[in-house]
């Protein structure tokens, strides 16, 4: 007789740990899969997982097996045309060979990336590795702002929306019990003393009356015992406490000026990705604003962020008040985390910088977590670049890298967020 | 046939236990009438995602953890999520109890079927067949997959995953070879291959080190010719890297063996694989006809069985877009249905090709075939024109010096030996893997170990044995050689790993 055995309901994911093991070994080639579709993402598009393909040849298992050549025999079915001796042209691309099941993976063929999706926790951890937020330790204390309400136990009082009922009829029948027991098993005793004296033949009309009284008496006091008390009375406690802020807000600063060419603005566009993505892992909502300024700032979307193209000079004080006004205006820094990032190719109306200088230091930097000032050129430094410079030395949440070409973006990312352990 | 009487079953077509219970009982009737003689059932019913956990691990309801395991899961994953592959009815464990998953996604008729083919087609030839019964012991393979993963989790606990994976990857690049085929192997329980695993640790490494004790000392003093190490080729590499390799750790012995023994317990399921999934079909169909004679089973089942069975043991022609070879379902199927038809109503033909079995009983030659045969062997048996008729079968011969392809036998009265023989060879085990082998340890010298591969036809072997020569190098810790020898006794090298710099 057969056992049979419902399995459904077993644990799913058996192969968990294989496929983490899978992605383990492979983590270099897919970690450079996934910087490499860095690109084709938009900034806030980060809610998916991503479609991951490395070289097939690269996870192959080698086997000893047959190669091409030699003599072989195979014996087909359905012939329809064939006689013995019949010759045959050799169909191309080497259908006729291949030995045991056929999984020809002969080299020749195309080489076919291996592709699978991986969770979108799956690539944000690959992406952020080892890297962590700047200065989160030192200012967690600053980020408890807020609070969220959350159930604490029970109270004996409060108001009747908070009032639990199944504890409190919970409390309710404890008490009676605890007030009637002894009364109850009491009156049985009596009422039981009484029967038999009632049956007895003899009489006992005066123990009968003092019985009665007593038994009276008694289930007077059990009927005084109330069935609900304001002392079974339970309400629901809740209790404030306070949270870090999950908000935070990142600024994307950007020249487009004239001098700001597509290519610029793209690798400009890929660290804000990277930064996005990153910032999500922390908090749990993340808002961008854009900010583009050539002599003056503008607040705009995504799509005008990066591709539209305006000319003009370049006042880069402009976008700091701008972002200085928004910041006060709908993000207080009591409430949200500010990050910001800026990119240019670094060109600065000489005479700004210093203004640039002075709203950072005195406004900005003393309120927000992190500024990372991005010089996306191949030339020497520019203006902006030294009068920023200075300012690295007094405020550690003020950073500023240079990047020359696309694949230069990632490392320096990295070396932007490194865990603050290997840096030190 | 006698008619049972008994109230028809339900047709579903959704399943519940208690149906599927039914079925069970009535299946096992039937099948015993038959005399199939099986494992106790173990029936597990299990979801797709299940079916791909148990596809990623090769059907084992455990395995140890590897990083290959999660691979296959990864692939069949996105190939069933894409719709290029529906998943197997059914998978069925070579164990006693015989554990076979069924899909909760089949309907009642599919389930019927997939009981009588696994749990009594495939599980009866489990327990019957020769290869089955000398190489496999299903009463404890269950219990050394368990010991397996558990050893190899406290390897990776000790000596670190990445270790581990290295000694597993190197070994599953050998794993078809890790079989002595001319050897029957030792039956082991539990328990005592864990009291053993400890007595073998210390013992195989005194013995490794007893030879290489005679290292330097009796120099050259005698003649360089004698004690060639092995004495004999060996074809087993993996045991004799266990066994023999130098350098090994005994943990890293230890996994070599857990990667030889499990291959080792597939080595039958490769070499019978047309015979099995036959039998199976044939006993799926016979129980269920059966049924139906009996009128316990519904006309829309069987209709509905019938559909399947057919698509099942379709075979497409050459030259059909579907075509990928032989079905071993089609062939296995149509030559037991054939030896019955042999046995039951043979032609003068079948008294000329196959006069053991013409006019025999056919329940107890089918069984005989069952029991004592491998594709390779049974095909060379019972294979008769018929069936080459029936497939319409013909060889065709690629010489790599002919630009064109020959048909070198076809299904007529000249070519029936010849398909016959040339079909046995295609499912001889040693026709489709390469035959290298252990020739020689230099253990008065640098150590190097030299394997040999001997070509048949002229095939030579993949590129990619540089590959496999570095995982074998990491087992053995020495340079390690590959050579070919020729059809006239001339030695190529072939490969060495590491590689000599060239002058």
């Amino acid at each position: 007789m057969a056992h049979f055995i419902d399995r459904r309901q077993n644990a799913k994911g058996k192969s968990t740990v294989n496929r983490q093991r899978f992605i383990r070994r492979y983590k270099k080639q897919i970690k450079k899969a996934v910087s490499d579709a860095m690109s084709n993402r938009n900034v806030t598009d980060i809610d998916k997982g991503e479609s991951v393909g490395i070289p097939a040849q690269d996870i192959s298992e080698p086997l000893f097996h047959s190669g091409r050549g030699g003599r072989r025999e195979r014996v087909h079915p359905g012939n329809d045309q064939f006689s013995q001796g019949d010759r045959i042209p050799k169909p191309q691309g080497g259908g006729g060979g291949g030995s045991g099941e056929g999984e020809a993976s002969d080299s020749g063929e195309g080489q076919d990336d291996f592709t699978f999706e991986i969770s979108k926790d799956e690539y944000l951890d690959l992406l952020f590795e080892d890297l962590a937020l700047p200065n989160l330790k030192k200012n967690q204390l600053d980020k408890l702002v807020q609070y969220k309400t959350y159930r604490a136990g029970y109270k004996t009082d409060g108001v009747p929306t908070n009032l639990d009922i199944v504890r409190s009829m919970k409390g309710s029948m404890a008490r009676r019990i605890a007030l009637n027991a002894g009364k109850k098993k009491k009156l049985k005793a009596l009422e039981e003393e009484l029967l038999t004296l009632k049956n007895d033949k003899h009489d006992h009309e005066l123990d009968i009356i003092r019985l009665e009284e007593e038994i009276e008496e008694l289930k007077r006091r059990i009927a005084a015992v109330p069935f609900i008390d304001t002392f079974d009375l339970k309400f629901r406690n809740y209790e404030k406490r306070p949270v870090p802020t999950s908000k935070a807000v990142m600024f994307c600063l950007m020249d487009v000026s004239g001098s700001m060419n597509q290519a610029t603005k793209d690798m400009a566009k890929r660290f804000y990705i990277l930064l996005y993505s990153f910032l999500s892992r922390s908090y749990k909502d993340v808002e961008v604003v854009y900010i583009r300024h050539h002599t003056i700032a503008k607040e705009v979307d995504e799509q005008e962020f990066f591709y539209s193209q305006e000319t003009g000079g370049t006042v880069v004080s402009s976008a700091l008040k701008l972002m200085q006004d928004i910041v006060q205006e709908r993000y207080p820094s009591d409430v949200w985390n500010i990050y910001a990032a800026q990119a240019s190719d670094g060109d600065n109306w000489a005479a700004d910088s210093p203004q640039c200088h002075q709203i950072l230091a005195t406004s900005l930097l003393p309120i927000i977590r992190y500024f990372a000032y991005i010089e996306i050129t191949d030339r020497q430094h520019q203006s902006l670049w030294h009068e920023y410079e200075k300012l690295t030395a007094m405020h550690d949440n003020f950073v500023l890298k240079q990047i020359k070409t696309p694949e230069d973006i990632y490392p320096v990312f990295c070396e932007l967020f490194k865990r603050q352990a290997e840096v030190q | 046939m006698k008619k049972i009487q008994g109230p028809m079953l339900s047709d579903g077509p959704d399943w519940t236990f208690d149906l599927l219970g039914d079925y069970e009982k009535e299946i096992d009737r039937v099948a015993k009438s038959y005399g199939l003689d099986t494992y106790p059932n173990q029936i597990e019913i299990i979801t797709a995602e299940q079916m791909m956990d148990a596809y990623a691990s090769v059907g084992m309801p455990i395995n140890y953890t590897h990083w290959s395991y999660g691979k296959k899961f990864i692939q069949s994953e996105q190939s069933y999520k894409r719709g290029q592959m529906g998943l197997a009815y059914e998978i069925v464990i070579n164990s006693d109890p015989c554990i076979a998953y069924l899909m909760e996604e089949n309907t009642i008729t599919m389930q019927a079927l997939v009981i009588a083919h696994a749990c009594y087609g495939h599980n009866s030839f489990f327990k019957n067949n020769y290869l089955f019964e000398t190489w496999t012991d299903a009463s404890s393979i269950i219990d050394y997959l368990v010991f397996a993963k558990k050893y190899v989790s406290e390897c990776e606990n000790k000596y670190g995953v990445t270790e581990v994976e290295h000694i597993l990857d190197s070994c599953h690049a050998l794993m078809n070879y890790g079989v002595d085929r001319y050897k029957r192997p030792q039956k082991i329980s539990l328990e005592k291959e864990r009291e053993r695993q400890k007595e073998r640790e210390d013992y195989l490494q005194s013995q490794v080190n007893d030879m290489w004790r005679t290292l330097p000392e009796k120099a050259k003093s005698e003649s360089s010719e004698e004690h060639r190490f092995p004495a004999e080729p060996q074809e087993n590499i993996l045991y004799f890297i266990e066994k023999n390799a130098p350098l090994l750790e005994p943990w890293q012995r230890e996994l070599v063996r857990i990667v030889r023994k499990i291959s080792q317990y597939f080595y039958p399921q490769k070499q019978t694989q047309v015979m099995n999934e036959g039998w199976a079909c044939f006993w799926h169909y016979h129980i269920l006809q059966h049924l139906y004679d009996e009128g316990r089973v519904s006309d829309r089942f069987i209709m509905e069985f019938l559909h399947s069975h057919t698509s099942v043991v379709a075979q497409p022609d050459y030259n059909s877009p579907y075509y990928s070879g032989i079905n071993p379902y089609a062939l296995g199927f149509n030559m037991f249905m054939d030896i019955k038809r042999i046995c039951n109503e043979p032609t003068d033909e079948d008294r000329e090709w196959l006069p053991d079995i013409a006019g025999k009983d056919w329940l107890e030659t089918a069984h005989f075939a069952m029991k004592n045969f491998k594709d390779e062997s049974f095909i060379s048996q019972f294979m008769s024109p018929k069936i080459i008729r029936d497939f319409k079968f013909f060889a065709v011969e690629d010489e790599e010096k002919d630009s064109q392809l020959t048909v070198s036998a076809i299904h007529n009265q000249e070519g029936y030996q010849a398909i016959r023989e040339k079909l046995s060879s295609q499912y001889n085990l040693s026709n489709l893997e390469p035959n290298i082998q252990v020739y020689s340890v230099d253990s008065k010298g640098d150590r190097s170990l030299t394997l040999r591969y001997t070509p048949q036809n002229n095939i030579p072997l993949d590129k990619s044995y540089n590959e496999v020569l570095k995982h074998l190098h990491r087992l053995w810790g020495f340079t390690v050689k590959l050579e070919s020898v020729s059809e006239k006794g001339v030695v190529k090298a072939l490969g060495q790993c590491p590689e000599v710099a060239e002058e």
